[in-house]
């Protein structure tokens, strides 16, 4: 993309741009319709079932006609919701969604734009999606979509701290916000998992219970809040909910493959410029996957085990590990 | 002081178990019955609804007498047979052998008290109608067709 073309009618900085969104929204929707598809096999396989077998071969094609049938469905507002917000509630949650990708650097060629403060920026463009969630609660008028959002609040607000404090301990290390630095500061094999595997497994925890993946999954509970804070949603409502928290779990993903597994790195490739991007989304799917086995894994967790977990465990170590980090650091 | 770091210990333990357990599962043959186009072996003990049974040494006949034993023996009386006497036929001819399943219990006592084993239970389990009529199967017309 750096070469310089001689484009008449638009400015290159404009095209590029263009090219970049182009890009996210299309993995945003091609990593929903694969995951969505990878989620429902696996599950069946983790249970001894064969999971979707009837649309195309072994049901590769079950996304596709789900997709067709949630277009197809009409968008129920319920009696006394607050209209405007029900409306907005979904876009509120998806829009923020695409926007990270931007400054996910996938290949050391392949990055929308670095901006010197990324990871900051993801971060808080991510937050919004608490927004979104405690929006859609409020507005549906169900006292299960609202106790499903004021569950996915607190867990939210408690869990981003000792996120935040393991990406500290990153960021001391590499001395930059840009993402594209914090991966170039790994290269050569020294990704920052095998310096702090502790900041990793924090990191880690913390990210799928900010993503209200199971175990952490209290928000939306199906056995307890039917579906949470998306339970009046219908059609397009309910599929923009469902994209957006595959994309979160995607952009969580990416973060921790950028912050602890070397980003783009691996073994030379042809072209590695770009064609090294393999090797991001080979690590990001494997640790999507990992998500996906400990959903099946593990049992919820009761709500005082998870405010427990992260307020006695997660914090005190980070915090710790903080301290280490700065300590060795200043010898 | 000592729980809190054992506890990190002991639950990161079974934690590893677990995913160790599910990851073992997540490579066994699947067990499930893809049912319409897969299906299991029938027991031979299985009840369905009762069936006239051929004469194995005239397979073109069913064996019933019209003795309406069967008739007088079920409980829930949802046999409903008749027979006539034909010019030259010896013995009686069964003109009407109706079932109604709707009420039968699948007790047995029909197919254990005829006298010429002319019953026997049926291996079908897929019955499907719209009416209650449905169910009222006549096993003369299926014996007949079933030629």
């Amino acid at each position: 993309m750096s070469t310089v073309m001689n484009t008449g009618f638009l400015p290159l900085e404009l095209l590029r741009i263009i090219f970049a969104l182009i890009c996210a929204i299309v993995i945003v929707f091609g990593n929903a319709v694969v995951m969505g598809y990878l989620e429902r096999k696996l599950a069946g396989r983790f249970q001894r079932r064969p999971g979707p077998m009837e649309v195309g071969w072994h049901g590769i094609l079950q996304l596709a006609v789900d997709g067709v049938k949630l277009v197809g469905k009409q968008l129920i507002i319920p009696k006394q919701t607050d209209r405007v917000l029900y409306r907005l509630a979904p876009i509120i949650s998806f829009a923020p969604a695409i926007m990270p990708m931007v400054v996910i650097p996938f290949a050391p060629k392949l990055q929308g734009r670095d901006f010197d403060i990324g990871l900051i920026f993801i971060l808080a463009v991510v937050a919004i999606n608490v927004l979104a969630i405690l929006i859609a609660g409020w507005s549906s008028n169900n006292k299960y979509s609202l106790l499903g959002a004021m569950r996915s609040v607190a867990q939210n607000v408690a869990y981003e701290i000792p996120m935040l404090l393991t990406l500290l301990s990153v960021i001391l290390v590499t001395g930059t916000f840009s993402l594209r630095g914090i991966v170039e500061a790994q290269s050569g094999g020294a990704w920052f998992i095998f310096f702090m595997p502790v900041a990793f497994l924090i990191f880690f925890a913390a990210t799928l219970a900010e993503t209200n993946r199971a175990p952490f999954d209290l928000p939306e509970a199906e056995s307890e809040l039917t579906a949470g804070f998306m339970t009046e949603f219908s059609g397009m409502g309910f599929s923009l909910f469902f994209m957006a928290e595959y994309t979160y779990m995607f952009i969580a993903c990416s973060l921790t493959v950028i912050l602890f597994l070397g980003g783009w790195s691996g073994p030379p490739l042809p072209y590695g410029e770009y064609t090294s991007a393999l090797w991001f989304f080979a690590k990001v799917y494997a640790l999507l996957l990992t998500m996906i086995w400990i959903r099946w894994t593990f049992p919820r967790v009761r709500f005082d085990q998870l405010l427990n977990f992260c307020w006695k465990y997660l914090v005190p170590f980070s915090l710790v590990h903080l301290l280490v980090t700065a300590v060795v650091l200043k010898l | 002081m000592k729980d809190y770091f054992a506890l990190i210990f002991t639950g990161g333990k079974s934690l590893i178990v677990g995913m160790m357990i599910t990851l073992r599962e997540l490579f066994r043959p699947v067990v499930t019955v893809q049912y319409p186009r897969e299906k299991l072996p029938l027991s031979p003990n299985y009840r369905g609804h009762t069936i006239l049974i051929r004469d194995e040494e005239k397979p073109e006949k069913h064996r019933c007498i019209s003795c309406k034993m069967c008739e007088r023996e079920c409980p829930s009386n949802c046999i409903d047979l008749a027979g006539e006497k034909r010019e030259g036929v010896k013995g009686m001819v069964l003109i009407k052998y109706r079932l109604d399943f709707t009420k039968c219990s699948l007790c047995g006592t029909c197919v254990e008290v005829c006298p010429p084993n002319a019953l026997d239970f049926s291996k079908v389990y897929q019955h499907v109608g719209f009416s209650r009529e449905d169910f009222h199967y006549d096993l003369l017309a299926m014996v007949e067709e079933d030629k």
